[in-house]
């Protein structure tokens, strides 16, 4: 189980306390019902499944109940950095 | 290849065991192949297997990081059924069945098929109206499966508790009887005995790291940490590293990958007859010929490469199996492990031609795709072969996603399979 940092509560909390909600910092189109086709397809369906560092929603649904981002190692399962929601990506150092 | 016998059996042990011959080649790669399959496990494997015995492409090598039937294949519970909802599913899963039913005598090795019946629990009403929307369904389809009383089912699978004040009562339970296991290692075994006596290389300990393509953009060749290979044309059948493989050519795939654990028991006498699947539950479980009770787990809720998952995804799993075979609740399990399932966004596997001419790709079996591989084997030999899709999986392309047309077996079983 996965020891996970909510930004909003300040505390390392313990992985059932949290849903995962998928990649993050995915943008839905504003004009959606004019996109053709493929933008339908590469902001609904593709995703990056990186072997690596991958930028990830979660929620804490057991706790203050909000969203915010994660950065993690798919690797090793370490998360290199929790930052709240609307904020940007993280500058990673590559020894990071 | 010698063939195995039970006269080989007697011959050899009149001479000590010293006559029986490894049972493939593990040669150099060549500079150059028709067709190289990217993983070694029962999918790839099966295709190579099928490329040369139904299509005559016997230049062909299966290119494994690791060791063959290292990945999913040899990580998985073994669970075959083809009871699937839809059309398409019903094909390509049945399509495999029926291979199945012969595959120990076509491979002359013993895949230990053994059609021992695949019982799913019904624990409330929308199970009840799913499970007899699939039983009608696959009627349609020509594909058996039937409905179970609780005190039936508990006729079938003696050890299950049909107690009404369960924490899970059992309603009733959809049973496909050709429905069961067979063993993982022998069948990555026996295909890659029978694809090597054709001609095929295996190459193991042969990670590819890049895909070469040539300015028009069709494949080239593997970029591997043995050298690049040459190919014609090139197979992934990566399962949980499928993204990065595809990525290697420039193509996005609509996949994520997800750990998936199971766990075995200590070994006893003959207790379980059949396969139980609680999908509600998230518990999965049959008895091994050796004795072992085999349990399947449900997935981790995030994405990952570590082939390790939650313990408390395995405690969940076996809070289940007690209250609903209380005679289990005091044996100890032995060992625990974690695979890596690619899953699409409609549960359903992609085996399709990619828009990189001379690329195919065969992955998305995600939680279960143990059941299909010598059906998934035979047609994506078939889309390599003739560059096109065979009927069977013609619906199953990488394109639906753009299309729309998805084989949406999430929403029709709304849980992993
Ligand atoms: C715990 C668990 C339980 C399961 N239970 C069931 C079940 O009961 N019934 C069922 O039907 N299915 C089940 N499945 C799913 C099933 O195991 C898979 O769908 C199926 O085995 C996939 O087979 P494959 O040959 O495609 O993949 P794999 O056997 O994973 O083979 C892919 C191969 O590709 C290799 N590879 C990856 N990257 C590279 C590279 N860069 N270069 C070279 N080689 C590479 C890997 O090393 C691997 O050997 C289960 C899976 C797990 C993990
Ligand atoms: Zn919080």
């Amino acid at each position: 189980m996965l020891l996970i940092r909510c930004p909003y509560c300040e505390k390392d909390l313990p992985e059932v306390e949290f849903r995962h909600a998928g990649e993050a910092h995915l943008v839905r189109p504003s004009n959606i019902t004019e996109i053709s086709d493929e933008e339908f397809e590469a902001y609904f369906f593709l995703r990056q499944n990186p072997k690596g560092i991958v930028f990830e929603r979660w929620r804490h649904v057991h706790g203050c109940g909000r969203f915010f981002n994660a950065a993690r190692d798919t690797v090793s399962d370490k998360f290199l950095t929790t930052y709240k929601a609307g904020e940007p990506k993280p500058a990673l150092g590559e020894s990071a | 290849m010698r063939k195995y016998s039970a006269f080989a059996i007697a011959r050899e042990a009149f001479r000590g065991h010293k006559g029986w011959e490894q049972q493939w080649r593990s040669p150099e790669p060549k500079a150059e192949y028709d067709v190289v399959i990217i993983g070694a496990g029962g999918h790839g494997l099966a295709t190579a297997y099928y490329l040369a015995s139904e299509h005559g492409i016997t230049n062909v090598a299966v290119v494994e990081k690791g060791w063959l039937g290292g990945g999913n294949t040899g990580r998985n519970t073994t669970i075959i059924r083809s009871n699937y909802l839809y059309d398409e599913s019903a094909g390509i899963y049945d399509h495999a069945v029926k291979l199945w039913e012969n595959l120990s005598q076509e491979l002359n090795y013993n895949v230990m098929y053994s059609p021992r019946g695949v019982m799913m629990l019904a624990h409330n009403i929308h199970d009840v109206q799913v499970f007899k929307r699939h039983i009608h369904a696959n009627r349609l389809n020509g594909v058996d499966n039937e409905w179970l009383t609780p005190e039936q089912a508990k006729e079938f699978c003696p050890p299950l508790n049909i107690d009404k004040n369960a924490r899970y009562p059992v309603l009733g339970a959809a049973l496909q009887r050709r429905g069961g296991t067979a063993r993982h290692d022998a069948v990555a075994w026996g295909y890659a005995r029978a694809a090597s006596a054709r001609g095929v290389d295996i190459i193991q300990n042969c990670e590819v790291t890049g895909i070469r393509r040539a300015p028009a953009g069709h494949v080239e060749g593997v970029e591997t940490t043995r050298g690049f290979i040459k190919a014609k044309k090139i197979g992934v059948v990566a399962a949980g590293h499928t993204s990065v493989i595809m990525q290697m050519a420039g193509v996005r795939v609509p996949l994520e990958s997800y750990p998936l654990q199971a766990l075995v028991s200590e070994p006893v006498k003959p207790v379980f007859p059949c396969v139980v699947m609680s999908n509600t539950v998230h518990a999965y479980i049959s008895q091994s010929d050796k004795g072992e009770l085999v349990i399947g787990a449900g997935t981790d809720q995030y994405t990952s490469y570590s082939q390790t998952g939650g313990l408390h995804i395995l405690e969940h799993t076996l809070d289940a199996i007690c209250e609903m075979f209380p005679m289990f609740t005091r044996m100890k399990m032995l060992r625990s492990w974690g695979g890596i399932v690619d899953v699409t966004p409609d549960r359903s596997p992609i085996l399709s031609k990619t828009p990189v001419p001379g690329l195919y790709v065969n992955c998305g079996w995600g939680t279960g795709g143990f059941k299909a591989t010598p059906g998934s084997g035979n047609v994506f030999a078939h889309t390599i072969a003739r560059d096109e899709p065979h009927p069977i999986n013609a619906g199953f392309s990488l394109d639906r996603f753009r299309t729309g047309r998805l084989i949406d077996e999430a929403a029709a079983a709304a849980v992993a399979h």
